[in-house]
């Protein structure tokens, strides 16, 4: 069966690869920095279920020092002038879009169709990660057609990956270390001393002061631990059931949709989004790494502002 | 009150604009403390978190194909396309693009988007290439921003389109939730529900995209009047 740990060892072989091209890249002034940065990276990859919990996170903070002191560096930019990507342009044509769209196309495929494929029994892929696993496979896939098709040489993706992933640097890791930051809050209940405090300090006894709490709070609890999900359960546990469904007899199925979504309206608003926020100015090379969030903004206000009013509407009705 | 450090350390380290790699995990050793876990338990506790949270990265193993057909040229032959198309106009490219990734999300192919995969090599090219068809070259701020709007759109329309989906993370995370309190609901009740709101997210959002081109102008006419 093919389980996300597989996957973990591809990711793994790759950020090993982006590590020895940036070691024997000497145009970059901090090589060596990269080098281990990405070097770190692949361990945890490769070996991170192994590993005891103590080593893994001393692995993490040698890569946050390596990124911090002195930080991470760029060798030189595009790999093909502006003129000669316009004539491969042309000579490819639409052809260039197969590749591309395959991995859309095949992960979509995948995620359906995997879990009907059976070997002796057991599934082919581990069905709980299908979507994740449908990716990887389909981005092999579509990486095959494109090393057949453009005639490229084995080492081209690794060295085309190196440049992406080097130009988004160590906003790459910031995701996976904001969900661990995550996992720390709910062990310290952080959760629980915010609710606390919303009760203690907000007037509750109207209803729409009530929903607006609850509306806003979902949105600047997401903003603060970057994720409508940690938010949710605090928030609804401690004020959306307690009093817009108990003492106001709200309906619960209506309060807690929107009350997801008005947390969504959060994530639009904070770095510590940073999957959604911060690594997207880094992949389109945005020198403000805030230009998204300042995009969304406007929206996620109005969109609150529409949450709370359709709660207010929606939620007594029966 | 003590766990609250880490909130702190992370509003002040972003405002400060610190390393942001140092911030959270400075603000995460300290919440740990603060919860009472010994140093090294801290440590191991941010290990365990981090390595569990490996998936978050997976995306990245799109980078060696789209890095390959880049320097094809992939992103030029997405400019050019969208320049065939007299009326592609920015605004225009990604209303279709919220459109189509809103509608899609909704029936829960939401993997059909993606900022590394989707808007870096096919979208924000063709939304500036509309835009260059009509003016040529870009000031660098107006295509700063059309770069933004491009990302963000992929964002608005996924998190507004898959709450319609019954089987998606947020949906199940809910009614998991509210069984645990006693309170039975339908997948499907939750779905309808999340309709209004993506409703008005459409509607909010695509105005906002509407008076995007007029901005475009403004931005190139104000460039003219200067040089």
């Amino acid at each position: 069966m093919i389980t996300l740990e597989h996957i973990y060892w591809l990711t793994g072989l790759m950020m090993a690869g982006v590590s020895i091209v940036n070691w024997r890249d000497r145009s970059n002034p901090r090589r060596l920095n990269n080098t281990a940065f990405w070097g770190i990276y692949a361990v945890t990859f490769l070996a991170g279920t192994y590993l005891p919990d103590v080593v893994s996170g001393f692995l993490v903070i040698g890569m946050v020092l390596v990124a911090s002191i002195r930080g991470l560096g760029q060798g030189r930019g595009e790999s093909a002038t502006r003129e000669e990507r316009e004539a491969s342009a042309i000579r490819w044509g639409n052809k260039l879009f197969i590749p591309a769209l395959a991995i859309p196309i095949l992960t979509v495929l995948g995620t359906v169709l995997f879990k009907k494929i059976t070997i002796g029994g057991s599934a082919l892929v581990d069905v709980k990660q299908v979507t994740v696993i449908s990716l990887a496979i389909a981005t092999l896939i579509a990486l095959t057609i494109g090393l057949v098709m453009l005639r490229a040489p084995l080492s081209a993706p690794i060295r085309e990956a190196r440049r992406l992933l080097d130009a988004v640097g160590w906003a790459a890791v910031l995701p996976q270390m904001l969900a661990a930051l995550g996992a720390l809050f709910a062990i310290a209940g952080v959760g629980n001393v915010v609710s606390g405090l919303a009760q203690r300090w907000i007037p509750l006894d109207h209803p729409s002061a009530v929903i607006a709490t609850y509306a806003i709070g979902m949105a600047v609890f997401t903003m603060i631990m970057g994720n409508a999900f940690a938010a949710f359960p605090v928030m609804t546990a401690g004020i959306g059931l307690p009093l817009i469904v108990q003492k106001f007899g709200g309906d619960p199925t209506i309060m807690s949709a929107i009350g997801m979504l008005s947390g969504f309206c959060g994530t639009l608003m904070t770095p510590m989004a940073a999957n959604f926020n911060i690594v997207p100015t880094a992949l389109l090379e945005l020198p403000d790494e805030n230009a998204v969030i300042k995009v969304q903004i406007p929206t996620a206000l109005v969109l609150l502002a529409a949450n709370i009013l359709l709660m207010n509407f929606l939620v007594f009705r029966r | 009150m003590l766990s609250l450090i880490g909130i702190l350390i992370v509003v002040v380290g972003f405002i400060l604009r610190i390393n942001p790699l140092l911030v959270v995990t400075i603000a995460g050793l300290a919440t740990g403390l603060a919860g009472g876990l010994g140093p090294l338990e801290v440590i191991a506790a941010f290990g365990k978190a981090f390595i569990t949270s490996r998936y978050v990265a997976i995306v990245w193993l799109v980078l060696p194909v789209i890095g390959l057909l880049e320097h094809a040229g992939l992103k030029e032959r997405a400019r050019t396309v969208v320049g065939r198309l007299q009326a592609a106009t920015t605004s225009r490219v990604l209303l279709a693009y919220f459109a189509i990734r809103q509608i899609t999300a909704a029936l829960g192919l939401t993997s059909l988007g993606g900022h590394a995969q989707m808007v870096r090599p096919l979208i924000a090219p063709m939304a500036e290439g509309a835009a260059e068809n009509r003016y040529g070259e870009l000031p660098q701020r107006t295509r700063f921003r059309i770069r933004a709007n491009a990302a963000a759109v992929d964002n608005i329309a996924l998190f507004f389109g898959e709450d319609i989906f019954i089987a998606i993370g947020s949906i199940l995370l809910i009614r998991g939730f509210l069984d645990q309190n006693g309170i039975h609901v339908e997948p499907t009740q939750l779905a309808i529900w999340a309709i209004p709101t993506a409703i008005c997210a459409f509607v909010i959002h695509c105005t906002r995209l509407l008076f995007l081109d007029r901005k475009i102008r403004n931005e190139i006419a104000e460039k003219a009047e200067k040089t």
